[in-house]
């Protein structure tokens, strides 16, 4: 450490002998660094399981444009759509194929519990708009009451998924009536359900007779491969009388879908709150512990003054001290956070793992905050006055 | 052109604080030290003798009448050559203020790397050779809390001289020593700064330390009051 250090800043490490001079106060300073990340780590762990689980379901699907009502925020939100704008949005040429999507949460009661899947009904036709996860078993869903079951869905065990075959059903009842699940996909629980399910639209309008065929949640669109999507946007809200409707390009539905679970969600908003919080915790320590060790040595700092040194010598010597503290934090609170957020995975079978992205947005975070408070710190070592040293 | 003093104080007057406690500590002091002198401040409590180290020091801004370094005016002189003055000038205090988390070698290396370009190496070689001088080759690698009252105020010698500075302030440098101890850091200062033509201006009361002075300057009430030379240096 000391020997980088040196090499860094090209002068004997100070603030690295001071820092680990008084060896309780900086146990305790990195203790509390690592604390912080932690707490950061575990919030944007959550937060990037929301939007992994809030895109998920979009994965399953090929479209180029999504068109829904004005108040569905999300894929399993909001009214439905006629499904006449999908055959007037078919006769833009550079449209190629639509689907009516229609979804709604199935309970299933087993035995460790009840689970709700987020069941999609689509026509088993249209393969063009399904991932080819999907589209590869489509065909099994021209059965009647024939499912296909998300095999990473909550409580559904590993040898009982792999079980699942065309040759080997399985059955299941809900609300009544008997299911028969013909293979499985991959998809995962998420916050507003515990796994997917997709079925023929009407095997889906039997389970739901409430719903009609007429009026699915979402139309989705492909276009011609060279098409200009926004291009195509434009036309269709031309052509489109309903002007209460959004048509909006995949993407931008998958954008403001996480936008909209991120900021306007409740959970989404609270776990914001939650960084937010673990960053304060980690300023107030790093400025605390800064500060003291500027007080605690403010008349060494002064004979350093007295000697000819300027505020840069200063301030590289704080900075040097906000470097360690954030980086011997950092390695820790990474550590602390990998483990925590495996456990919490398996216990409760979200997307929480720690990535790269949030691994270096931490660190860089730490450091640059770190610095940041020990810049404030510093203000009082630029200010000390030599005079008063004799 | 006529080769300046090293030390050379004019008119200089200084006050503390503002309005009606504005009072004056310094009247009209006037004060030229040759080059390789050895003079001793003397004077009461409170007569201004840390003030005029701290104004020749560069360590306070003067206020009244001129104070020049090695041909330099401190009056009105902008930060960056007031850095400058600092680091012509070996400091000595009172208390030793010693960094106490950097060893000997350490603290005194901080005295050799104030001036730019100084490498780690060599302020490393020059740190030991300087407190080999001061007689602590024994204690390189110690933190000032493992060493005595005396061996610390030595290092801060070993510090004060380590940059070869042309300049020595002390104030007081013997007052938390005991008598041999004194006697050891008066008797490093006087002796090295001789060898090496530094101009040395100490604030004692140390009776001992008198008689090697070239000159005595005594101040009462912030006027100088009295100078005596021994011998023209
Ligand atoms: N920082 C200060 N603020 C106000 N008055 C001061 C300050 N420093 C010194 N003085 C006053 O200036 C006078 C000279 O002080 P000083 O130079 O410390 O004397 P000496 O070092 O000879 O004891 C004293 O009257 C003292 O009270
Ligand atoms: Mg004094």
């Amino acid at each position: 450490m000391s020997r980088i250090l040196q090499f860094l800043f090209g002068r004997l490490p100070i603030g690295w002998l001071q820092l680990s001079h008084n060896r309780g106060r900086f146990i305790g300073a990195l203790t509390g660094v690592a604390f912080a990340n932690l707490l950061i780590f575990v919030q944007l762990g959550i937060m990037n399981a929301v939007a992994g689980a809030t895109l998920k379901p979009y994965e399953f699907f090929t479209a180029d444009i999504m068109i829904s009502a004005e108040d569905a925020n999300a894929l399993n939100e909001g009214s439905n759509v006629a499904r006449q704008w999908m055959l007037m949005a078919l006769s833009d040429p550079q449209v190629t194929d639509g689907i009516g999507l229609l979804v709604a949460n199935l309970p299933w009661e087993r035995d460790t519990g009840s689970i709700s899947l987020t069941t999609f009904g689509i026509d088993p036709g249209m393969t063009t708009l399904l991932s080819p996860d999907i589209a590869s078993r489509v065909d099994l869903l021209r059965l009647k009451d024939a499912v296909l079951l998300d095999r990473r869905a909550r409580s559904i065990g590993r040898d009982e998924a792999a079980g699942i075959r065309p040759q080997t059903p399985l059955r299941f009842e809900s609300d009544g009536r008997s299911l028969s699940i013909q293979d499985t996909f991959s998809g995962g629980g998420g916050f507003g359900g515990d796994g997917y399910l997709f079925t023929s639209d009407q095997t889906f309008l039997s389970l739901f007779p409430a719903r009609q065929s007429g009026a699915p949640d979402h139309i989705l669109l492909r276009v011609h491969p060279f098409a200009n999507v926004a291009q195509v946007i434009d036309r269709l809200q031309n052509l489109i009388p309903d002007k209460t409707l959004r048509i909006r390009s995949y993407a931008e539905a998958q954008a403001q879908d996480l936008t909209y679970q991120q900021r306007q969600k409740p959970t989404g908003v609270i776990f914001g709150f939650g960084v937010l919080i673990g960053v304060m915790v980690g300023l107030v320590i790093v400025y605390q512990v800064l500060s003291s060790d500027v007080a605690d040595h403010i008349s060494e700092y002064a004979t350093f003054k007295a000697m000819g040194y300027g505020p840069a010598f200063f301030m590289s010597i704080i900075l040097e001290e906000a470097l360690v503290l954030g980086l011997l934090g950092f390695i820790p609170g990474v550590m602390a956070g990998t483990g925590l957020l495996a456990l919490m995975a398996k216990v409760t079978s979200l997307p929480l793992t720690m990535t790269v992205s949030m691994a270096v947005t931490v660190f860089v975070g730490t450091v640059v905050f770190s610095v940041a408070s020990g810049m404030v710190a510093t203000r009082r070592v630029i200010a000390a006055d030599p005079a008063n040293l004799f | 052109m006529k080769h300046e003093y090293p030390i050379v104080l004019k008119g200089l007057n200084h006050w503390f604080g503002t309005g009606d406690i504005r009072k004056q500590a310094i009247f009209h002091l006037d004060m030229s030290l040759p080059q390789g002198s050895f003079t001793v401040l003397m004077g009461p409590s409170g007569s201004g003798k840390t003030t005029v180290l701290t104004l020749v020091g560069a360590l306070r801004a003067v206020e009244e009448g001129s104070v020049r370094l090695m041909g330099t005016e401190l009056h009105a002189a902008d930060e960056a050559v007031l850095r400058w003055a600092r680091r012509q000038i070996g400091f000595i205090f009172q208390a030793h203020n010693l960094h106490e988390s950097l060893t000997a070698t350490q603290n005194v290396m901080m005295g050799a790397m104030v001036h730019s370009g100084v490498a780690d190496a060599p302020a490393r070689a020059a740190a030991r050779h300087a407190l080999d001088l001061v007689g602590l080759s024994h204690r390189l690698d110690y933190l000032p809390e493992k060493l005595s009252g005396g061996q610390k105020q030595r290092v801060a010698v070993a510090r004060a001289l380590v940059g070869n500075p042309s300049i020595i302030l002390a104030d007081e440098p013997t007052a938390a020593l005991d008598k041999d101890s004194a006697a050891e850091v008066v008797d490093l200062l006087v002796r090295l700064g001789r060898e090496r033509g530094t101009t040395t201006l100490m604030v004692t009361h140390d009776n001992r330390i008198l008689e090697r002075a070239d000159q005595i300057m005594t101040l009462e009430d912030g006027r100088l009051v009295k100078t005596e030379t021994s011998r023209s240096p």
